[in-house]
């Protein structure tokens, strides 16, 4: 097909995980900057849609529908036939095409560092800072509890 | 490989794709323009293509015949843009799409649908170089006044003998969708070929 499946598909999966997450301007300033004048073909123009987000609880649980999210979907082409394909929660449209844009770059050897360096990485450094946020809130409220005695001293 | 792109208005061309289909089968013998909003680099004639592209959705059955299953870029086209299962054997495809020119047309291979449900039988939709009125077969029954003339090119040498054995079998059966490049006509399973010209 062409050079996505010489790479692990779980890369891009990652890759694609991190442009679902990106902001508008956090893809299109690396974009700009480094494509100015890329040609885009729209495959499928955004569009958004529902899906049935599905929860179990615990490891064993069984599974339920929890309930339906808004997501949108893109797919573009590049010149050369490289194929992006941008989802993601929300109605954004824009953005879904920018993530599709970014993933038909990706799967270039020349553009992947790129995309890495300048997009997927400041990305990827805001979730972690957010997550470790959350956690530091979350931890300064943490109590633990443990036993002082336990069961009947005098029995 | 570049791949030509779907529908302009993917609501509103579906719909009307969708009104035509409906409006060819409920008038047979009459030619309704059908394909606009298909981009002219499809690899498929446009109405066909858009009537593929309006009826077809993830959860339909698609079955190609051999020559556009070979075809470059055919299954790919519809599979992308329809999300449309493609399967190989026409007796267990919701849609067909056939052409007549290369492939013929076996009216008994498709599904026929089962006395519980006549609608699970095979839509097809046959591919011809052109479709017109006012040519090789009379048509009657609902939805047609008296008589229409109906000339599609490509039917197999035995369709009038095929069509009556599918007529027989009503309510079971299936139903066909002619398109050309712009245009198509319907013949339900209801239709009667009453005489065919020369």
């Amino acid at each position: 097909m062409n050079t996505a499946a010489s790479t692990p598909a779980s890369a891009r999966r990652a890759a694609l995980a991190l442009l679902a997450r990106a902001t508008a301007a956090e893809l299109a300033t690396p974009l700009a900057a480094h494509w100015p004048d890329l040609t885009v073909r729209d495959l499928r123009r955004p569009e958004s849609g529902l899906v049935m987000v599905r929860g179990r609880i615990g490891g064993d649980g069984a599974p339920f529908n929890l309930g339906e999210a808004t997501v949108t979907r893109a797919v573009i082409e590049l010149a050369d036939g490289r194929r992006g394909h941008g989802q993601m929660l929300g109605r954004d449209h824009a953005r879904a095409r920018l993530a599709a844009i970014a993933d038909a770059l990706w799967q270039g050897e020349a553009e992947r560092p790129l995309i890495e360096r300048d997009l997927l990485s400041p990305v990827r450094r805001r979730l972690e800072a957010e997550r470790a946020a959350i956690a530091a809130e979350t931890d300064a409220t943490r109590v633990d509890f443990f036993t002082l005695v336990r069961g009947d001293p005098e029995a | 490989m570049m791949l030509a792109e779907g529908l302009a208005d993917q609501a509103l061309d579906s719909q009307r794709a969708f009104r035509a289909a409906m409006d060819a089968l409920a008038r047979p013998g009459r030619i309704l323009a059908c394909g606009d909003g298909v981009p002219a680099d499809a690899p498929l004639p446009r109405a066909a293509a858009a009537l593929v592209l309006g009826l077809c959705d993830y959860e339909t059955t698609l079955h190609l015949s051999p020559s556009l299953a070979g075809a470059a870029g055919v299954a790919d086209y519809l599979r992308f843009h329809t999300g449309a299962r493609l399967v190989a054997s026409p007796g267990a495809a919701a849609f067909a799409l056939v052409d007549l020119a290369r492939d013929g047309l076996r009216l008994d291979a498709f599904a026929q649908g089962i006395p519980d449900y006549p609608d699970r039988s095979t839509t097809v939709i046959a591919l011809a170089n052109s479709v017109s009125t006012g040519g090789r077969l009379s048509i009657a029954g609902p939805g047609v006044a008296s008589v229409a003339e109906l000339a599609v090119t490509g039917l197999p040498a035995d369709f009038t003998a095929q069509w009556a054995a599918n007529r027989a079998a009503f309510p079971l059966g299936v139903d066909i969708l002619f398109a050309d490049a712009h245009s198509l006509v319907g013949l339900p399973r209801s239709a009667r070929i009453i005489a065919e010209g020369r």
